[in-house]
C-alpha cells in the first residue's frame, strides 16, 4: 500500500478540522463524484418541485393565495439555479445535468411524482414536504464543501416561509366547512407517507451513507433526520386537528420520541424505477420547457452577438 | 496561467490538473457571471453567486431576479469570471506565507503597563 499523497494528507486534515473545502482544493474524486451527483439530483428536485405546485397557479382560491404560491415558485427555481451554480464550481456543465435528468440518466426527489388533487394539496405541501426538506436541509448548511453549504444558508433561509403559509393555508381550510376539513385529511392521509419517504432508505440500505458522513457532506444518518422530522410533525397535526394515517404513531414515554409504523420501501423502489403516477408527465414537461423555450436562448445569444 | 471556472457564485476558480473538468462544461453558449451585491449603504458588496447570462445587461437583471427577491441589496455588480484574476492554490506558500512571521504588523505583539489608559 502507497502512503497518502500530501494533497490527500491535506483534504483530511481539512475535513478533521472541520473547514471548508473549497473549488480550488484537491479532492477525492469520490467526493467530487458524490457531490456532483447529490447537488445535481437537489438542484433537479428544485426544478421538477415548481409541477405540482404550478398546476394550481391559475386556479388559486383569492389573489392573495395566488401572490403567495407564485412567489414560492418562483423561489424553487431560485433554489434550482443556486445548486447548479454550486454544481458547476466542481466542473460540470448545467445545461449538461439538465440533459441527463431529462435522459433519466439522474434523479430527483421521488415526492413529486405525486399528483396535486386539490388546493389542499398546496397546503399540505408547505406543511409536509417543505417541513422535511427543512429537516434535511438545515444540517447541510454546514455540508463540507463551502459552495454547497453556503447554497444551503440561502435556501434555509427561504423554506421557513414555504413551510409557514402552507401550514397557515391548512389552519384557514381547517376553520372552514366539513368539506374543506375534509379536503386537508385527504391530502395529509395521501402524502404522509411520501413525506416520510424523502428521507431515503433507511441506513441498512444506505451503503454510500457511511462514506457522505465521513466526508462530512452528510451530517445525520436518513433514520435520524426520520426520526427528527416525525417528532417535529406530529404535534403540529395535532394543533391542525387532522389524522396522520398511521395507527402505530404512538409517543414512548421513556424516550420521549414517536415510534411510527413501518414504510412501504417497495412503493418507494417503484416511484423511484418511473413508475410513479406522475414520472413521465414531469419528464415530458421539463424536456419541453428545454426545447420549446431554446429559441429564447438563441435569440438573446444573437441580440447580445450583434450588440457586442 | 490556467483557465478561470466560476465558482458557483463564490469566487473565480482556476482550474489546474488537480481540478478535472467534466467534458460538457463549455457547452452553454452563455458566459457565466459573478455577482456581488451591496446589503446596505455603508458595506462593501459581497460575492453572492453566478449565473449565465447572454450579455452584461442581462446579468443584472438576472441576479435581481435571483439574488434580490427579498430586498438583500441596493446595488449589484455582476462580472464575467473569465475576467476575473485569481491567485492559484499552487502559490499559496509564496503569496500568504511572507505575512505569517510579520508578528510585529498586529497590535499584540507589543507589551503596554496595563495601567497605561486607553491604549
Amino acid at each position: 500500500m502507497t502512503a497518502p499523497s500530501l494533497v490527500q494528507e491535506h483534504f483530511d486534515a481539512t475535513i478533521a478540522a472541520e473547514h471548508r473545502i473549497e473549488p480550488r482544493d484537491w479532492m477525492p474524486e469520490g467526493y467530487r463524484k458524490t457531490l456532483v451527483r447529490q447537488i445535481a439530483q437537489h438542484a433537479h428536485s428544485e426544478i421538477i418541485g415548481m409541477q405540482p405546485e404550478g398546476d394550481w397557479l391559475l386556479a388559486a382560491p383569492s389573489l392573495r393565495r395566488k401572490a403567495i404560491l407564485l412567489a414560492k415558485v418562483q423561489d424553487e427555481a431560485g433554489h434550482g439555479m443556486y445548486l447548479y451554480s454550486a454544481a458547476e464550481t466542481l466542473g460540470v456543465d448545467r445545461a449538461d445535468l439538465t440533459d441527463k435528468l431529462i435522459e433519466g440518466r439522474q434523479k430527483y426527489s421521488s415526492i413529486f411524482n405525486y399528483p396535486t388533487l386539490t388546493y389542499a394539496d398546496v397546503g399540505v405541501i408547505g406543511w409536509l414536504v417543505d417541513g422535511a426538506a427543512i429537516c434535511n436541509q438545515v444540517p447541510l448548511c454546514r455540508s463540507s464543501y463551502g459552495p454547497y453549504a453556503r447554497a444551503m444558508i440561502r435556501i434555509c433561509k427561504e423554506e421557513s416561509f414555504h413551510q409557514r403559509q402552507g401550514y397557515e393555508l391548512l389552519l384557514t381550510m381547517m376553520a372552514g366547512t366539513d368539506e374543506q376539513r375534509a379536503m386537508v385529511q385527504d391530502a395529509v392521509d395521501r402524502w404522509w407517507w411520501p413525506s416520510l419517504m424523502m428521507f431515503g432508505p433507511p441506513d441498512a440500505d444506505s451503503p454510500n451513507s457511511a462514506q457522505s458522513m465521513a466526508w462530512g457532506i452528510k451530517r445525520h444518518s436518513n433514520d435520524e433526520l426520520r426520526q427528527r422530522y416525525v417528532d417535529m410533525t406530529v404535534p403540529q397535526a395535532e394543533f391542525l386537528g387532522v389524522t396522520l394515517p398511521d395507527p402505530e404513531l404512538a409517543l414512548d414515554p421513556e424516550t420521549g420520541r414517536y415510534h411510527f409504523g413501518a414504510i412501504d420501501w417497495e412503493e418507494f423502489k417503484r416511484v423511484l424505477a418511473g413508475e410513479g403516477p406522475c414520472n413521465a408527465e414531469r419528464i415530458a414537461r421539463r424536456r419541453a420547457a428545454r426545447d420549446e423555450g431554446a429559441w429564447v436562448l438563441e435569440a438573446a445569444t444573437a441580440y447580445a452577438e450583434k450588440h457586442a | 496561467m490556467s483557465e478561470v471556472i466560476a465558482e458557483g457564485g463564490h469566487g473565480a476558480v482556476p482550474t489546474g490538473p488537480e481540478v478535472p473538468a467534466g467534458p460538457g462544461r463549455v457547452r452553454s453558449g452563455w458566459p457565466l457571471y459573478e455577482v456581488f451585491v451591496r446589503g446596505k449603504r455603508g458595506l462593501n458588496h459581497v460575492h453572492v453567486g453566478s449565473l449565465h447570462a447572454p450579455d452584461d445587461e442581462m446579468a443584472v437583471h438576472a441576479a435581481r431576479d435571483l439574488y434580490t427577491r427579498r430586498n438583500e441589496g441596493v446595488s449589484i455588480w455582476v462580472v464575467r469570471s473569465a475576467d476575473i484574476t485569481a491567485s492559484s492554490p499552487d502559490e499559496k506558500d509564496e503569496l500568504f506565507a511572507p505575512s505569517g512571521d510579520k508578528v510585529y504588523r498586529h497590535p499584540t505583539f507589543y507589551d503596554i503597563p496595563e495601567n497605561v489608559p486607553h491604549i
